[in-house]
């Protein structure tokens, strides 16, 4: 963590939770530094996470009202709090399985009534914290603890998902995108309403190690390269982007 | 003690409402100032009042898309600062358990209206049962304690309403209001007071808000926004809030002390009503809807001469075990008569110093006077 950012924690904070090469503490620092940059005060926020890795990343790192929930349930405690007092800024933070696989119901639900809530995603495609089981975010042919010989089923698109359920605000970026997603949280803190970024974030424990990525170093350069924009995109065949994840912004906010 | 009077949500007066309406106006006159739910029978109609009347108070409701949500919704509205509540029946009770433990765990006061079906799988859904009791001292998984209601009437499903939402300030636990299907349908008349006694938590900036010096103690709770950088966690946690979770003395101290607060307190919490214990050979122990057959059994009993007395349980959980204890020492046998397979009466064979008759039907109808006069008779 940058030093200018250790007001953001709490003072008996001393290290990290996160294995080598995860990329949640990356996503945490950058998640400060766009509270740093729009100078919000932490008095007034509220951080709100679910249950596996990613949850980790506010509580009970930072320095402001966290409130660490149960598996899948971070939107709807978070949907309590923000209606009961609408003055509290209120993020919520977790992973996949617990946003996605377990808590879809609230998410689509929450992104449909348009709660002000910013909603990040951090996206190992894989159960980090239980011992690198499939995820509904696991790509086609992924080797898990569950699946030895590749995953069968279809992973979700996310922002797809999330855009589908009428957020008005919906990004994706990877860890190794630093400068964008830094922005897009910036944006997605100071849209009134629902806003969604998945945040793309390395495994090497679980995910990379089952699947041919023999470092971390491999996973970030897997990441940088399979990562482009949705410009970019547009350049490409669909047999050229069968490997590519698509990042950018695929609703700005804007009504 | 933070209790104090303020003044009645409805003027004062006599109403006639069903029960589940009086929930509703119970929950607005406690102070009640969000709810969420999901529509289920037979507990609806609460949600459909409080939709209507929160208008009217300046309240939160949200129909959430499933009891889940509602319950965790709940939980995080009470955090913010709200008293808040939701109601339930039968399969929307049994989907909230694992938000039920979580709220045990961090000390979460809340309020939680069962209105009871026959049960168990989806049941008979619009018929009356009394099987969710030990679900509710039960449900979620681990060691803890709540504290469980059982209204008989009308103006019971209004009154305790209101004393749910102070034993659940006051104690920093969920407490259940386990109503039947019965009162929860029926329709009576109810005396609203010009004045209303509410508890509300108690605040101590700076003051560990997950820990006391007392080994049963109630921490003070704040709320977010405070200024506190609360760290609220359903994993174990120390104090001020830190997850400990491979500490056994945190874990153990903690598990006794939302276990203790309760247990330590329960001769304050319990209540009850009696009739005719003194000279009492049998005496019917009963509580919720099936009271009011038990009390009009024992009247007409009395009637014949025979010596019947009643126990009605105003308070579940925790068990009334002091009472239950000295009735052993009068009385030849205790009656249990229950819409359900003997949940209470076993609760009861645990303290009783005389035998326990227990009588159970779960057909999804009430249990009728003649009924308990017929199996009385038969004891005497």
């Amino acid at each position: 963590m940058a030093r200018d950012l250790e007001e953001y924690l709490r003072p008996e904070i001393r290290s990290t939770p996160f294995c080598p090469g995860c990329g949640h503490g990356i996503l945490m620092n950058l998640i400060l530094r766009a509270i740093d940059e729009l100078q919000l005060s932490m008095d007034e926020m509220l951080f709100v996470s679910g249950i596996g890795c990613a949850a980790w990343i506010p509580s009970p790192h930072f320095n402001a009202d966290t409130l660490h929930t149960l598996h899948g349930r971070a939107i709807a405690f978070a949907t309590g709090a923000k209606m009961f007092n609408p003055k509290l800024k209120t993020l919520v933070i977790s992973g996949d399985g617990d946003l996605v696989s377990i808590g879809g119901n609230h998410l689509i639900h929450a992104a449909r009534r348009n709660i002000d809530l910013t909603v990040i995603c951090a996206n190992n495609m894989i159960y980090g914290m239980t011992g690198g089981q499939v995820a509904s975010t696991s790509p086609l042919d992924a080797l898990t603890s569950t699946t030895m010989e590749g995953n069968v089923y279809r992973p979700f698109d996310l922002c797809k998902l999330v855009l589908g359920a009428g957020a008005p605000y919906v990004a994706r970026y990877s860890v190794t995108q630093p400068l964008s997603l830094v922005k897009a949280i910036e944006k997605s803190l100071s849209i009134k309403g629902f806003t969604f970024i998945e945040v793309l974030s390395p495994c090497p424990t679980q995910f990379g190690r089952r699947n041919r990525y023999d470092s971390p170093v491999d996973m970030v350069k897997m990441l940088i390269e399979s990562c482009i924009s949705r410009e970019e995109a547009e350049q490409l065949t669909a047999e050229e982007l069968k490997d590519k994840i698509i990042t950018g912004e695929f609703s700005d906010g804007e009504p | 003690m933070k209790s104090e009077e303020i003044d009645s949500a409805l003027s004062a007066g006599t109403y006639y409402f069903s029960g589940n309406e009086a929930v509703a106006e119970g929950a607005i006159a406690a102070g009640c100032r969000y709810y969420a739910g999901y529509p289920i029978t037979p507990s609806s109609e609460i949600m459909e009042r409080i939709s209507l009347r929160f208008k009217d108070v300046d309240s939160v409701f949200m129909q959430m898309e499933d009891e889940i949500a509602s319950i965790c919704s709940v939980i995080g509205a009470v955090w913010a600062g709200a008293k808040a509540m939701t109601a339930t029946s039968g399969p929307g009770f049994s989907l909230m358990q694992e938000g039920i433990g979580y709220a045990a765990f961090t000390e979460t006061p809340l309020v939680i209206v069962s209105i009871q079906r026959a049960g168990p799988g989806t049941g008979q859904a619009t018929r009356v049962g009394s099987g969710d009791l030990m679900q509710a001292k039960w449900g979620s998984h681990g060691d803890y304690q709540i504290i469980a209601l059982s209204p008989w009437s009308v103006q019971e499903m209004y009154d305790q309403t209101i004393e749910a939402f102070n034993l659940a300030e006051q104690y920093r636990v969920p407490v259940f209001l386990m109503a039947e299907e019965a009162v929860g349908h029926l329709r009576e008349r109810v005396d609203v007071g010009a004045r209303v006694e509410v508890f509300n938590r108690i605040k101590k900036p700076g003051a560990p808000p997950f820990g006391t010096d007392q080994a049963d103690g109630i921490p003070p709770m704040p709320a977010f926004g405070e200024g506190e950088k609360l760290l609220v966690t359903g994993s174990t946690h120390n104090e001020v809030g830190i997850r400990k979770t491979d500490d056994p003395g945190v874990h153990s101290r903690l598990v006794s002390r939302i276990n203790n607060k309760i247990l330590n307190n329960r001769k304050t919490i319990i209540q009850s009503e009696s009739y005719g214990l003194d000279d009492a050979e049998v005496v019917v122990v009963s509580y919720g809807f099936t009271a009011r057959s038990a009390l009009f059994a024992m009247d007409q009993l009395r009637g014949e001469g025979k010596k019947v007395g009643l126990l009605r349980l105003k308070t579940i959980w925790p068990f009334a075990d002091g009472i239950i204890q000295q009735i052993g020492a009068t009385a030849k046998k205790i009656f249990v008569p229950e819409m359900n397979r003997g949940q209470i009466a076993g609760e009861i064979v645990k303290y009783a110093t005389c035998g326990v008759i227990p009588y159970n039907q779960t057909d999804g109808e009430i249990i009728h006077p003649h009924q308990i006069m017929k199996e009385v008779r038969s004891l005497l």
